[in-house]
């Protein structure tokens, strides 16, 4: 009985040890991962502040209106002005399409009992 | 063990036989016994300390040898617990109202030298200078061959030159990674921005501080690693502080004026949209403070919080607003401002020595009498004078969040006589900034209630104590509008067709840098306003700093004929992109005639 019991713990400590192993394989494989990420997130980080960063330099208002400039012959951009506002009722609307006559009727007056 | 019997019936018996007490025996058995029960305690006792030593001994060798460890040991990021966004050490962007950026972080790179690894010192020196033409090649030759083992050769590389240094191919010269502060919009608000340069540096990192403007006033808020990821929200608005530069630029140049200022300011609010400075600066290269001659000669100077100037004229409404607060007078009371008129010795004057006879407060504030509001001044009375102008907020320094306006406390008369009640009434005898103006200005347009001028964005009205009844500042505000619309106005060119536009003038003398009374051909000249006069939206305050208007051959320095046309233009051209559509003047309805049919 005794020997069994022996048998049966160092089996127990056996498959232990090759639990532990596998487990500690796994972990560092998962934190070699993470360090991975961390570095692609951290480098993504830098690349968004870099194009952030662009993209307000090539925004900045100084370079927008000496484009505008340049470019004025092609664009025509002028600054907001306060005659550029319109009303509603000034906006050329395109005119209703007029309903194709299918079925016409004559129309006449000269069968009326009292022509004018 | 062999328990010894107490008492041995063999010596018991031997004992009895020779008469002796046999208790005796007893005692001494009982005496051995107890001995060794105590040298067994003993032993067990010291066997037990002796492991709780050994014990304690062990965990605080751990615990100290752990901490050696962490002492020497690089700081490395924890591995498994990964916080939920990485641990930025940078600081925080700055961004306008809309959030479009004003100020970000770029990485780069610094360049040092450890002499001791170099190769070819000579060559590396050469190469250095080559792509560095600033740096001196005696003095670099110097460094990487005499004693010292460390030294910053450049604070920011870009990346071509690090290519550069990285081709040389030298061990000894090596890069450090550095946040470099950047302003991507250049000049664009600079006096705001301030700027930034390092503060402790080190081989791994460097510190980014704030020297001047906003950066400097919220450095510990921008430095905190628990905002990275919140930018800094101002209220300025970018495209309304572009279009405000380049007018008050344009407008700078064509009046020959030395420096100019705006603030545009939301009435409700307090929130400053656009504050301009001129001239200006670039925060990415912040030029050195001047260390001798006048300062506001720099570019550094800020003018809408560092300029403090006796504004003139502009300050009228103040007196005629507060004398309609307490009931003394209304628009149409009639006011004798006829001379002469003497007030603590001083005789008080007119511009160019007009006489406007007995007019009503609303002409005095349109004519810009300041014998009128020298009467008025006399009837308030120079306490109660004193007590509205500090509900106002012009007795104390601007709240404004940068850190130039520390400098803006106005300057008062050191005794308050009725004389000097008098001259604050138009203006004089009281310096404060264009910022206290826009601010004093501001409780006009919003119905009575005092503002604080705010750099930072808010949500709704920020309302402070009530200064003035409704009606008194739509009064005070009906007044203003006839300075632009009236026959006599002095702001006649402020007229944008749409947008309505009410202010005050006011032209005042440079004072001599060292006392020694006012020069005769130097003005400050400042147009305070507000748009649309029935219900303001916002204040505009533009300030010149020694204009002449040459246009028609003889030179004029007054605010009518320099701040106003550009005021006018400003708005002109900012209220469109406020979303300010211009409103269409109220029709004068035709004449309905009653008329019967039968």
């Amino acid at each position: 009985m005794k020997s069994v019991i022996y048998v049966l713990t160092a089996l127990g400590v056996i498959g232990l040890a090759f639990w532990a192993y596998r487990e500690n394989y796994a972990t560092q494989a998962v934190l070699n991962q993470t360090d991975r990420l961390h570095a692609e997130t951290r480098a993504a980080h830098a690349r968004l502040a870099v194009l952030r960063a662009e993209w307000a330099f090539q925004n900045r208002p100084d370079r927008l209106r000496d484009l505008a400039e340049l470019n004025f012959e092609r664009l025509q951009l002028l600054p907001l002005h306060p005659d550029q506002f319109g009303q509603v009722d000034e906006v050329q609307y395109p005119a209703p399409e007029l309903l194709p006559i299918t079925d016409p009727v004559d129309v006449s007056t000269m069968n009326s009992e009292d022509p004018l | 063990m062999i328990r010894t019997p107490l008492r041995p019936l063999a010596r018991i018996l031997s004992a009895r036989a020779k008469g002796e007490n046999p208790d005796a025996i007893e005692h001494q058995n009982r005496r051995i016994r107890h001995e060794q029960m105590r040298d067994n305690d003993r032993a067990r006792a010291e066997g037990r300390l002796l492991v709780l030593g050994v014990f304690f001994f062990c965990a605080f060798a751990v615990v100290g040898a752990r901490m050696g460890l962490l002492a020497v040991s690089d700081p490395v990021e924890p591995r498994a617990h990964a916080p939920g966004s990485i641990i930025a050490n940078t600081r925080a962007d700055i961004v306008d109202r809309e959030g479009r950026i004003l100020a970000t972080n770029l990485d780069t790179h610094a360049l040092f030298a450890q002499p001791p690894h170099m190769i070819d010192p000579e060559g590396a020196a050469e190469e250095l200078v080559r792509i560095f033409p600033d740096l001196k090649h005696e003095r670099l030759l110097k460094d990487f061959t005499g004693t010292r083992k460390f030294l910053w050769i450049k604070r920011k590389i870009s990346p071509e030159q690090m290519q550069a240094v990285h081709d040389i191919g030298d061990p000894g010269l090596l890069f450090a990674p550095r946040d470099m502060r950047l302003y991507p919009n250049g000049k664009l608000a600079a006096h705001v921005m301030g700027g930034a340069s390092f503060g402790r540096e080190g081989v791994r990192a460097a510190e980014v501080i704030g020297v001047a403007g906003v950066e400097k006033y919220f450095d510990t808020y921008l430095r905190d690693p628990a905002n990275a990821g919140k930018p800094l929200a101002l209220s300025l608005d970018l495209s309304v502080q572009a279009a405000a530069e380049r007018v008050l630029d344009g407008g700078m140049k064509l009046m020959n004026a030395k420096g100019a200022t705006s603030i545009l300011m939301d009435v409700h609010t307090g929130e400053v949209v656009s504050v301009v400075s001129l001239p200006s600066f670039d925060p990415n290269n912040r030029p050195r403070a001047a260390v001798e001659g006048d300062p506001s000669d720099s570019p550094l100077f800020n003018r809408s919080v560092q300029g403090v100037y006796e504004l003139g004229s502009t300050f009228k409404i103040f007196a005629v607003a507060q004398a309609m607060e307490l009931g003394l007078v209304n628009a149409d009371t009639m006011i004798d401002t006829r001379g002469p008129m003497r007030v603590g010795g001083h005789t008080i004057g007119e511009f160019r020595n007009k006489n406007y006879g007995t007019i009503s407060v609303s002409q005095i504030i349109e004519k810009s009498s300041n014998r009128g509001t020298g009467r008025l001044a006399l009837m308030i009375g120079k306490e109660r004078q004193q007590e509205f102008l500090r509900k106002l907020g012009l007795f104390e320094k601007s709240s404004f969040e940068i850190i130039e306006a520390s400098g803006s406390t106005p300057l008062l008369p050191a005794r308050y006589t009725d004389l000097s009640a008098v001259t604050i009434s138009y203006g004089h005898g009281i310096s404060t900034t264009a910022m206290h103006l826009a601010a004093g200005y501001a409780a006009i347009a919003n119905g009575g209630y005092a503002v604080k001028p705010t750099l930072l964005r808010q949500n709704g009205a920020q309302l402070g104590e009530r200064v003035m009844r409704p009606e008194v500042a739509a009064a005070s505000r009906a007044m203003l509008r006839d300075v632009v619309v009236g026959d006599d106005g002095t702001a006649s060119f402020a007229e944008v067709p749409g947008y309505f536009v009410a202010g005050k003038t006011g032209t005042a003398d440079k004072p001599r840098p060292r006392g020694g009374g006012y020069y005769k051909d130097k003005t400050i000249t400042t147009f305070a306003s507000m748009f649309p006069a029935h219900d303001p939206r916002y204040v505009l305050i533009v300030t010149l700093d020694e204009p002449i208007e040459t246009s028609s051959g003889e030179p004029r320095r007054t605010a009518g004929w320099t701040a106003v046309p550009i005021a006018a233009e400003l708005i002109r051209r900012v209220a469109p992109l406020l979303g300010m559509r211009p409103a269409i003047e109220p029709a004068t309805l035709a004449d309905i005639t009653l008329t019967s049919s039968n």
